[in-house]
């Protein structure tokens, strides 16, 4: 990567990471030079790169280990008003036995709540090995108190979400404001302690531009964050492969300077298994093999699970499967 | 001689309301009953199936809800479009069937009848084979017909347009959706009535229409489990066979290909073979001399 000048690692006082590049978050000012000065994004390229690592011809036995990584790394998602005790326990059977008739099924990463249903899910997860995701700081929106966010969090965690994922503060960081949106992860990587990790949604739709992309990626993964995550599934524009692409060459770059490897989340608009399988084609040809595995990549879907589990069907038997053997969530 | 290029149709499937080529790219030459060239069909591979069936299952909430008098508005629609191409199918019959024009005309005119006959069928069919059962007990027993759901229709091979409309049109009349194959010879008039279908208000995704070789499609479709029911009609034996074994294995209804004369009028065999009958109790309380207890 043609990039920003490299920083020496120095200590820091408060919950921010060190390492080469902890100077850069001294001041606003030093920040602000620094994501002003990553490489512009050439869109263009971004695009037909994403499109042509779309084309790739995955089949038979290569589809069918790319479909059980893909189930290995859903997160399978509601996040609706109307979600209730049931829907969550309902969701959490299905993360740990996703295809009841094959028990060769692998379970999902996790399950992923609003706060309140944390502790639903967690007792519906107990004992399998799938997390619990909880959205958290005034999701989706993000629009509340630093104070208000961080009892968001607090509440998460002490239910017992394993992983938290949180908004930015898109307003913030559109209007210029790194270092608030910096700091703001910061509180949040510190209310998450030890127990969570923590994903970073910069609601990509939201952002505009490429450039921003980049830089609230790199601005995300100085602050701490375990996971750069898309978008938050609740506006027009979700995950597409060009913005997974920058946000994975990003992770890529950012583990290469300062030895810290970050994970990505695409979330939202990925409903078929052919779509997932580009996904993991621009994870392997972008990041590479280290990031093929649930620990550093993940979906954020529901209907997707049971695509996948259809085309799982169709290879086990042969026959085309139906949506009359999933389950309707 | 006039010096004008001639301009020849590209004829394309019918799936989902639109009009694409083959998902592999193949065509196959269809020729008249003298062995002349005629154009390229498109060559229907298994995933062109399987995109038809995800087509006609979207389809079929939104068809089988419809009152069954709207879809009597709407297949008669198809009906005054086909009168209006009727020039357009004679000479496509015609070359497909080698009959002279004239035989061709009365073939076509039977055709626009039938769908006609068909569309008045479609809120009738339910009080012919449903309505209220006498219970002794103090309920309502109603047995009403319901649509199957996705119905794989194997368009007869030798009657490559009216054989076609009967048996498509009764599976559609009592609100199932169709995927259809056309005769594997004269694909032709079935590949038109897809571009009628689709500028008469039938909604995408009812009727879709592939082309191409009816063994290699209709496997895939008749061991699809989202397919509800599959007609055999342009099946010989030994095909017949085979579907009906791999049909089985999600207990698809089944309609055995049988000698049938197109040109007579058909009994109401082809509509119920697609229906279900659903038949529900319903409470109605002990009724006094003032009426109901309720």
């Amino acid at each position: 990567m043609p990039t920003s000048p490299k920083f020496s690692a120095s200590l820091e006082e408060g919950g921010a990471p060190t390492h080469a590049l902890s100077d850069v978050t001294a001041s606003d000012s030093t920040l602000r030079r620094f994501l002003h000065g990553l490489p512009g994004v050439d869109a263009v390229g971004l695009e037909a790169r994403a499109a042509s690592l779309g084309t790739r011809s995955i089949k038979t036995t290569a589809k069918a280990y790319a479909i059980d990584l893909a189930i290995s790394m859903v997160d399978l998602t509601t996040l609706e008003g109307a979600d209730t005790p049931g829907k969550v326990r309902a969701l959490g059977a299905k993360a740990v036995h996703p295809d009841p008739t094959d028990r060769t099924t692998p379970t999902t990463a996790a399950v992923c709540v609003y706060p309140d249903m944390v502790a639903v899910a967690k007792e519906a997860v107990a004992g399998s090995g799938v997390k619990v995701a909880s959205v958290a700081t005034a999701f989706p929106a993000g629009r509340a108190a630093l104070e208000v966010k961080l009892a968001d969090v607090r509440d998460a965690v002490a239910a017992g979400a394993d992983e938290i994922d949180m908004v930015i503060d898109r307003g913030a960081f559109l209007a210029g404001k790194y270092l608030k949106v910096y700091d703001e992860i910061v509180a949040v990587r510190e209310a998450c302690g030890d127990s969570a990790r923590l994903k970073v949604i910069f609601e990509t739709g939201e952002l505009s531009t490429y450039d921003n992309i980049r830089r609230a990626s790199w601005l995300g993964m100085l602050a701490g964050a375990d996971f750069i995550k898309t978008s938050t599934g609740k506006v027009a524009v979700n995950a597409t492969p060009a913005n997974t692409l920058l946000m994975l060459e990003a992770v890529r770059d950012f583990r290469a300077q300062t030895g810290v490897q970050v994970g990505v989340k695409p979330a939202g608009g990925i409903r078929t298994t052919k779509d997932a399988i580009k996904f993991l084609v621009l994870v392997n040809e972008t990041a590479g093999e280290d990031w093929l595995d649930n620990q550093w990549f993940r979906f954020g879907a529901s209907s997707l699970l049971n695509d996948l589990l259809m085309q799982r069907q169709k290879l086990a038997t042969g026959r085309y499967s139906g949506p009359d053997y999933v389950t309707v969530d | 001689m006039s010096d004008r290029l001639s301009v020849f149709k590209t004829y394309k499937l019918y799936v989902g309301g639109k009009f694409p080529r083959s998902e592999s790219g193949r065509v196959y030459e269809v020729s008249d009953s003298k062995g002349n060239w005629l154009a390229n069909a498109p060559l229907s591979s298994r995933k062109d199936a399987r995109d038809a069936v995800v087509a006609a299952r979207k389809a079929f909430g939104g068809w089988s809800g419809a009152t069954a008098y709207n879809r009597g508005q709407v297949l008669y629609r198809v009906a005054e479009m086909l009168e209006g191409r009727r020039e357009q199918f004679v000479r496509e019959v015609a070359e497909a069937e080698g009959l002279s024009k004239a035989k061709a005309a009365a073939v076509v005119d039977a055709t626009v009848d039938r769908w006609v006959w068909y569309a008045g069928w479609t809120d009738k069919i339910a009080q012919v084979i449903g309505g209220a059962n006498p219970v002794a007990g103090p309920y309502f027993n109603l047995s009403s017909p319901e649509p199957t759901g996705v119905v794989a229709v194997l368009a007869p091979q030798e009657s490559s347009f009216l054989g076609l409309v009967s048996v498509v049109a009764p599976v559609i009349a009592t609100g199932n959706t169709a995927v259809v194959i056309a005769s594997e010879k004269a694909p032709l008039p079935a590949l038109s009535l897809g571009e009628v279908l689709a500028t008469s208000d039938v909604p995408g995704g009812v009727v879709n229409v592939l082309s191409g070789r009816t063994a290699e499609i209709a496997a895939p479709l008749a061991a699809h489990q989202d397919v509800n029911a599959i007609d055999l009609a342009g099946a010989d034996e030994a095909l017949a066979k085979e579907l009906e074994i791999a049909a089985a294995d999600n207990l698809k209804r089944v309609l055995r290909p049988q000698a049938v004369d197109y040109s007579e009028t058909p009994g109401i065999d082809r509509m119920t073979a697609f229906l279900e009958t659903k038949t529900v109790w319903h409470p109605t309380g002990s009724l006094g001399a003032s009426g109901s207890s309720y």
